[in-house]
């Protein structure tokens, strides 16, 4: 998987859209360079107190939808919306589904 | 005879869209009606219909519903096997993306009729058995495997089937051992039916040099590395 940060949310000036997270993912800089990962699916993990089916850990699972702007930056959608903790951590890109 | 397959090509060309190139009376001589006619006697020939046979007599039922029931509609949707990339043929080495799996290189046998890929390691080479995989968790290689010699006939979706277990009604002392039984092992069937496909496999395999490390080692992003600009 490839490593990703998220954190803004798609907004405007004074209104903010939290069901679309901007992800920053490591290496890629150009909106061509995105075409790559659209569709790829987009893990976020965080850890919380009571365990959820033996584990820790749990994941939202989401999606690459398109590219944002002009330097890479990309859109991601979850299956449920990302909490504002979540603003600035590790985001997992998958390689999955893929098309090589 | 001969199916009549040929789509039909006016002969009357379009000037323009709405407009022919011929006129109603040069059409009439080109379709050769005038041939027709000729043969069947200056008219055109006349296709009666055939006397209907004569229906049973239905009796008309004695049950009406009180509602008007909905026919559903009819489905005619086909299932095929999804369309198998065209970087991905038998004996491609294939990096499974994830699952138990994930990062080993694997050896594409075939799709089965369910669309999936049927799939082996060699076990021998790195643990990964006869296995089915979906064509979106993979990446296809450059790499190929001769895999002339392999009889992959036999291998289909019902092979992969989960077995049923019967249920066995469990009285209390029962409950335990019950539970001991239910350890499954792999039926020596499947087991020879690896051995007979790796065999093979393992043979065309070690006649390429550094191709049995390739597929023993796990694929795997290493720093800097940017997966957009890899060529696999």
């Amino acid at each position: 998987m490839v490593k990703g940060r998220q954190g803004e949310r798609v907004r405007s000036k004074s209104n903010q859209y939290p069901n679309t997270s901007l992800v920053q993912i490591e290496g890629v800089n150009t909106k061509e360079e995105v075409s790559w990962y659209q569709g790829k699916r987009v893990a976020y993990i965080y850890k919380a107190k009571v365990k959820v089916s033996g584990s820790h850990y749990r994941c939202i699972w989401g999606k690459v939808i398109r590219p944002h702007g002009n330097t890479g930056i990309v859109r991601a959608k979850f299956t449920s919306n990302l909490p504002p903790k979540s603003m600035g951590s590790r985001v997992r890109v998958m390689m999955f589904p893929s098309n090589i | 005879m001969a199916p009549s397959t040929k789509t039909k090509v006016s002969r009357n060309p379009d000037l323009i869209r709405g407009v022919g190139k011929y006129s109603r009376s040069q059409m009439y001589h080109k379709r050769g009606l005038w041939a027709i006619k000729a043969k069947n006697g200056g008219v055109f020939p006349r296709h009666d219909a055939k006397p209907a046979a004569a229906e049973p007599v239905v009796k008309p039922p004695k049950y009406y519903p009180a509602d008007d029931v909905k026919k559903p509609l009819a489905n005619k949707r086909k299932a095929r096997p999804t369309k198998l990339r065209a970087s991905i043929t038998p004996g491609t080495v294939l990096i499974i993306l994830s699952g138990r799996f994930k990062g080993k290189r694997v050896v594409f046998l075939k799709q089965l009729a369910s669309g999936l890929l049927l799939v082996t390691g060699p076990f021998k080479i790195n643990g990964v058995p006869l296995r089915r995989v979906n064509q979106a968790y993979v990446i296809a290689t450059s790499t190929k495997v001769d895999i002339a010699g392999v009889n992959v006939e036999k291998f289909d979706d019902k092979y992969f089937a989960k077995e049923v277990a019967k249920k066995n009604k469990k009285g209390e002392g029962e409950f335990f051992e019950a539970e001991k039984d239910e350890k499954k092992t792999l039926p020596a069937a499947k087991k020879e039916d690896q051995q007979g496909v790796d065999a093979v496999l393992l043979k065309s395999i070690e006649c390429v040099p550094d191709l049995k490390t390739y597929l023993s080692a796990r694929f795997s992003l290493m720093s800097g590395m940017k997966p957009h600009e890899l060529v696999f």
